[in-house]
């Protein structure tokens, strides 16, 4: 049990410096990794949604799909499942996705724009742990989706196929696939393929092994008072920090710029910074985990955590159609329209899957 | 003995449904679990509340037999 705590805040560290080193390489601030900005960037590229500063296929998703993907096949971990309410879990994928697009970042980015001294972040990190004490509440109630089923190998593997095949579009770049133009926005700063290909496998590999999930973190040490995966939060944090630390040392440039305003990819809207992390986190806990845990499920087979990263992306693009993603000039009105709406939404969804006693 | 049927559902929940189970303080459960994940966090928690967990594979579950 002392070797697992090792292991996790081993892998912490090493996917911290490499979130650090991928803004070095050229990602946006404070955003060597965020799925739910990658994912939203992905949308944007397939023209699921026409936001022109975030269109671009990232190969960090595809390398934690794959990563995640490989190492459960080498551990014969690969299990091809599905079944559990999947309407139900692309509902909270979607509303999952406008939270975290109110805040701009998923739990992930979260940690990595404390890492990088943005202070909105604290507001998010104070949302996030509401959100999760919301979704422990009805853990404790009964709350559950229900079993998940054995599934055939071939529906398991269709997620994995999906992320090679959005590999072969980014090479490929046909014309009908969207690129933020250079200097365009978010969606232009990216490192190079090879990078983000190799730290999103890495990263994903890790996640696999560890189990890490960043709602799951907080959530079992309220549970349980298991503090594994919160050991795997903190080592990012820490890691990420000193990555920066270092970087901006090194390289003389500025990774960590502690502060409210000019924050890069950021607004300092504190209250809606906060409700947007609250639904994020409140949503995640009803799915099992994080939009990072759910990318690595669906690498392992899970086809209902695949189905969650649809319903992440479909958010995503709905978040940009209708205008209610938040920009660094703050939240907008059709955007806390949409949060409100998923607070009941995800209530409803709690409740009416609470209570029951198992057949 | 109980037997806690936690195939299927995935994490917290098998570790929630072991948790409510081992309140009623009997000496020996066993649990099913379909998922390397949930075998790994019920052995865990039930270590910490000082049972004795042997695991054996039955084709595609894991049997958690609890004892203290």
């Amino acid at each position: 049990m002392k070797n697992e705590k090792t292991v996790i805040a081993g892998a912490g560290v090493v996917i911290g410096l490499i979130a650090a080193a991928l803004v070095f390489f050229g990602n946006p601030a404070n955003m060597g990794f965020c799925i739910a900005c990658f994912l939203r960037d992905t949308s944007g590229a397939l023209g699921l949604h026409s936001a022109a500063a975030v269109q671009y296929i990232r190969p960090e998703i595809i390398g934690l799909v794959l990563g995640s993907c490989i190492l459960a096949l080498v551990n014969k971990e690969f299990k091809p499942r599905g079944g559990s309410a999947p309407v139900t879990r692309f509902v909270l994928g979607m509303f999952v996705m406008i939270g975290c697009l109110m805040f701009l970042g998923c739990p992930f980015r979260m940690i990595l724009r404390l890492a990088g001294g943005d202070l909105n972040a604290v507001f998010g990190l104070v949302g996030f742990v509401a959100g999760i004490l919301a979704g422990v509440f009805f853990l404790k109630r009964g709350y559950t989706l229900k079993r998940s089923y054995k599934m055939q190998k071939t529906e398991g593997a269709l997620f994995p196929v999906v992320e090679i095949v959005l590999l072969v579009l980014l090479l490929a770049a046909p014309a009908f696939i969207h690129f933020t133009e250079p200097d365009g926005g978010p969606g232009a700063k990216h490192a190079a393929i090879v990078i983000s290909l190799a730290a999103g496998l890495i990263v994903g590999a890790l996640a696999q092994k560890t189990r890490l999930c960043m709602v799951g973190g907080i959530r079992d040490a309220v549970l349980f008072r298991e503090y594994k995966l919160l050991i795997g939060f903190a080592a990012i944090l820490i890691s990420a920090f000193v990555g920066n630390l270092i970087l901006s040392a090194v390289t003389g440039n500025t990774y960590f710029h502690l502060g409210f305003t000019g924050q890069a990819v950021a607004h300092t809207d504190g209250l809606w910074n906060a409700l947007g992390m609250m639904l994020a986190g409140f949503g995640c806990v009803l799915l099992g985990g994080c939009p990072l845990r759910q990318l690595v499920l669906a690498g392992e087979g899970n086809t209902d955590s695949a189905v969650a990263v649809f319903g992440l992306m479909t958010g995503a693009a709905i978040a940009h159609n209708f205008g209610l993603a938040s920009s660094a000039d703050g939240p907008t009105a059709n955007g806390k329209i949409a949060v409100v709406i998923g607070f009941v939404v995800v209530c409803v969804i709690a409740a009416l899957n609470s209570g029951k006693k198992e057949a | 003995m109980k037997t806690i049927d936690a195939r299927g559902l995935s994490c917290p929940e098998p570790v929630i449904m072991t948790k409510n189970a081992l309140a009623s303080g009997e000496k020996e459960y066993e649990v099913l679990v379909d998922n390397v994940t949930a075998k790994e966090n019920v052995t865990r928690f039930a270590a910490h509340q000082g049972y004795q967990v042997n695991a054996t594979e039955q084709g595609e579950d894991y049997l958690l037999k609890l004892k203290k």
